[in-house]
């Protein structure tokens, strides 16, 4: 009963905000005098650059998946496994890169992959610019999410299976990775998503030659105004990643194992040998170059003024002296903090909601929230931006409210807060609750003294990333009407959006203060405590 | 008991955080009515709005307050002081839209319909012009202010847009660079040669907008037939090494190496005002623009404003419309959206004169080849044949 009503709050959440909007830009698009309109379906078949932008957006994404997680993973492992001095700090540089807009991200990678970048080589508009910034980007997705369940695996287990005479390749392989499988499938869905619908990196980055279904989706209906087409290939690539969702979903369910977890700083130790100390030194050596030097270009560059370094852009931004902005950049960024408390709040409250009600009900009910609530990832910004407009307005006018910028962030974030509770919800053993249950704890106690303690911290890796999203206003809100209530990144957008020192020096400026702004947010948000089992 | 208390069933749980959710809808609710939907102000049916400057006339209750809503693109930029002014004027207060690129909103725009996001909006240009008519989302208005504007301009017999300003699409070249032996292009097939291969960056006119007045100049200079076509000499340009980036963006801060760009090549397709804009925004004052523009070929891209049908403040939006031919906005936009007024009475600020600064005469292409009206006939079709030119 309770997990109905529970249920009853995230769906009726997806359904105005997201099925709705949805349903209502894909009838309009594609519905004509009350027929079906096939047509834009035909050209899909029939144009070569379409079918290739379906080609291009898989093979690119399965292949940026897997070299994401190959290069995450050992990060994820020293992340869970090893004390180490500025780990809190190492761990929220790892989320900058999140909030970063592709076009100031874009302008560090061309200042190092372009003809007069440090290594030589002109990698602009090739396809391996993208895979890197894809990469650079998603970093974060694997070393937290699957970081985040590491550190509560209990090492005991590993080294029962060290003690029983397994190499370490053996055990990871035969242990560690069907333990880590339910957070290694969720970090690879959520990259995979992404990566899939990408579309500012692929179009600065890529040049014209590589477009993405999403990045086709933009042109026709931006460019062209075929929204019929839009909204065919809108069609397309949802109901592609949905069987592709679902399949892997199914293959992944089978397959949870209940384990014993354990807290965090229980498992987690000063590296030991030699080759331990190599091993965590070398890793965050290469996650502080690889992240840190596109980041440091940017920062470089916001001090480095025509008179040579100096706090000149710093000071300018203080001022509205440039006039290209209505309001002072300090309250861009209060503008951007407010909306992305209201998305976090949302999106946590959405989001632990659904994890409860997946992990328990492993029935449809479950499954179809745990698909419904990966969808917006897998849907086109601008078709679910320009679905706002066309199914908002009743029955209160939602369409030009400040509000719906942070809900339609939460929409993004919700499956972030989802994909890291689920795997901890999941893995919670069924006993520890029927014992807590027998001993005559009700429902509601059961799950406040055990789970919530459990899946409150990974839920705070969630809230983290849910901040971020907002606060790198990713998605649909770039298409939908704004009231003029500029956050970080648009006044950064607009800045670059004019020629002159100032104006791309105080985007560069405005950029190390996001850069900032974030580093310090998800440090905060990651200092709760929630329970008393401590970092949990 | 005291565990009996605390533990309340889950639905009590889920009844907080439903609750709390409900408030922030009901507070989104209220936020979005306190939008556009309750300006209430007198929304009495004074519509009839057909053409004529009835401007004056039916200055009714709008003096009590309410406002306007201007929906508009993500470039728009405007002064503080004039904003106030209008305010001052006419007791309205404006609720400014931004809504993506010019594409994005104006198929928001079309959208909406039904049930208009703002009064009035301002930015469609010349080559979305003919999609915007088409979707029927403006309704008439002739602008007392559109006798100070050239007849040239006033792409829509009907007046349902006001031309509002003019932009410049043409080549910069970084000055620098060709301070040498290599002078800057005298003209567009100049840029052919190979004294500038390798040198010019532009955009791609799929996605971006002076990328697509750009292609329109080319088409407009060397026609669709005869011996030496656009598509020709977008293929010598090809020859010759030209870089397709995406955006404005990329195109000027990521790859051209004049003024405040950070690439490696000295020509790049912008605008006429950007030598200006790149003097206004410079950290330390400059006598003279970095850049220039060569070769002295531009086409014009007209932006309008119009009043949107089914307007809630339909008086408001006209009132707004004026406002943005009156002087005093005309002369406030080359410094703020670096583009020159529409209206003859407006004057263009000094600087734009300045010796060092004044990028000299421009020719402009002829618009024949490239109206409006032919823009949103073959738009998808040059694009497209562009792409397979350009990004083989």
């Amino acid at each position: 009963m309770g997990a109905y009503a529970l249920a009853a709050i995230p769906l009726a959440y997806f359904v105005y905000l997201f099925l709705y909007p949805l349903a209502s830009i894909l009838w309009v698009s594609l519905v004509l005098e009350g027929r079906l309109d096939l047509r834009p379906f035909a050209e899909i078949v029939t144009r070569s650059s379409l079918r290739a932008a379906i080609w291009f957006s898989f093979w690119q994404a399965t292949v940026s998946t897997l070299i994401t997680m190959v290069v995450g993973l050992p990060a994820a492992y020293v992340f869970a496994r090893y004390r180490f001095p500025g780990k809190g700090l190492m761990r929220a540089m790892v989320t900058i890169p999140f909030v970063l807009p592709a076009v100031v991200v874009s302008s560090a990678f061309v200042a190092l992959l372009g003809p007069s970048g440090f290594l030589g080589l002109d990698l602009r508009h090739t396809v391996w610019a993208v895979l890197i910034a894809h990469v650079f980007y998603n970093y974060a997705v694997v070393v937290r999410t699957v970081g985040g369940l590491w550190a509560h695996l209990d090492p005991r287990i590993e080294d029962a299976a060290r003690m029983l005479g397994a190499g370490r390749l053996r055990t990871f392989r035969e242990v560690t990775f069907p333990l880590l499988r339910p957070a290694l499938a969720a970090a690879a869905s959520i990259v995979f998503l992404f990566t899939f619908t990408s579309f500012g990196v692929i179009l600065i980055l890529g040049g014209l030659r590589y477009a993405t279904i999403e990045v086709e989706i933009y042109r026709q209906a931006t460019s062209f105004l075929h929204l019929g087409l839009a909204a065919a290939l809108a069609v397309v690539q949802l109901v592609g990643l949905t069987v592709i969702l679902f399949v892997y979903n199914r293959y992944q369910e089978r397959r949870s194992v209940e384990l014993g977890l354990r807290a965090a700083v229980e498992t987690e130790r000063k590296p030991r040998t030699r080759g331990e100390h190599a091993f965590v030194w070398g890793t965050l050596g290469f996650t502080g170059v690889f992240l840190g030097v596109p980041l440091l270009v940017l920062v470089e560059r916001s001090f480095r003024t025509t008179s040579g370094y100096g706090l000149g852009y710093y000071r300018a931004l203080a001022s509205t002296a440039g006039g290209s902005l209505f309001v002072p950049p300090v309250e861009a960024l209060r503008n951007s903090l407010g909306f992305a408390v209201v998305a976090t709040v949302v999106a946590v409250a959405v989001g632990l909601m659904s994890a409860s009600v997946i992990a328990y009900r492993r029935d449809w009910s479950g499954r179809t929230l745990d698909l419904l609530i990966m969808l917006p990832l897998a849907t086109s910004a601008v078709t679910i931006g320009l679905g706002f407009i066309v199914a908002l307005d009743r029955p209160v006018d939602l369409r030009t409210s400040p509000w719906l910028i942070p809900l339609a962030h939460s929409l993004v974030a919700v499956p972030f807060v989802v994909r890291t509770a689920l795997p901890v919800l999941r893995s919670v053993k069924g006993r520890l609750r029927e014992a807590a249950a027998v001993l005559g704890a009700p429902p509601a106690r059961v799950w406040r003294e055990i789970d919530l303690p459990i899946v409150a911290r990974s839920a705070l890796v969630g809230a983290g990333f849910a901040f971020a999203i907002s606060l790198g206003e990713f998605g649909a809100t770039a298409f939908i009407a704004r009231p003029d209530r500029p956050t970080v990144p648009i006044a950064i957008f607009r800045l670059l959006s004019r020629p002159g020192a100032v104006n791309s020096g105080q985007a560069m400026a405005l950029s190390t203060v996001l850069m900032v702004v974030t580093a310090l947010s998800i440090g905060l948000i990651e200092r709760f405590r929630v329970g008393e089992a401590g970092e949990f | 008991m005291r565990s009996e208390l605390r533990s309340f069933p889950p639905a009590a749980h889920v009844a907080v955080v439903a609750a709390a959710i409900v408030v922030l809808l009901l507070a989104a609710a209220g936020c979005g009515g306190g939008g556009p939907t309750t300006s209430s102000a007198p929304a009495a049916p004074t519509t009839s709005a057909g053409a004529g400057g009835s401007g004056g006339s039916s200055t009714t209750a709008a003096q009590a307050g309410g406002e306007v809503v201007v929906m508009t693109h993500d470039s728009f930029a405007v002064s503080d002081a004039v904003l106030a002014a209008f305010t001052a004027q006419t007791g309205l207060e404006v609720k400014v839209l931004k809504s993506g690129d010019a594409g994005a909103m104006l198929n928001q725009a079309i959208l909406a319909k039904d049930n208009p996001l703002a009064d009035v909006m301002y930015g469609v240009d010349d080559t979305f012009l003919s999609r915007a008519l088409d979707a029927g989302i403006f309704e008439p208005y002739e602008s007392p202010g559109l006798k100070n504007v050239q007849a040239s301009l006033q792409l829509d017999p009907q007046h349902r847009v006001a031309p509002i300003d003019i932009a410049d699409v043409c080549v910069n070249y970084d000055k620098k660079a060709f301070a040498g032996a290599v002078k800057p292009p005298a003209t567009l097939r100049d840029l052919t040669n190979p004294e500038y291969r390798g040198k010019l960056v532009v955009e791609n006119p799929a996605t971006s907008s002076p990328g697509l007045v750009f292609l329109l100049l080319t088409i407009a200079q060397f026609g669709e037939t005869g011996e030496y076509t656009w598509q020709d000499y977008w293929k010598d340009l090809v020859k010759n090494d030209v870089l397709v980036d995406a955006g404005w963006e990329e195109a000027y801060y990521g790859s051209f190496s004049g003024g405040s760009g950070k690439g490696e090549r000295p020509l790049v397709v912008s605008y006429s005002s950007s030598p200006v804009a790149e003097v206004v925004f410079s950290e330390t004052p400059l006598k003279e623009a970095p850049t220039g523009v060569a070769p002295p070929v531009a086409r014009t891209q007209i932006e309008f404003a119009g009043v949107l049908k089914g307007a809630k403040n339909p008086e408001g939006a006209r009132k707004w419309v004026d406002f943005m031919l009156s002087k005093r906005f005309q002369e406030d936009m080359p410094l703020q959206m670096f583009v020159r007024p529409a209206s003859d009475e407006a004057q263009m600020p000094p600087v734009y004169a300045q010796p060092g600064v004044a990028v000299g005469t421009l020719t402009y292409v002829s618009n024949d080849l490239v109206s409006y009206e032919s823009i949103g006939k073959d738009r998808d079709r040059w694009i497209e044949e562009w792409t397979a030119i350009a990004l083989p």
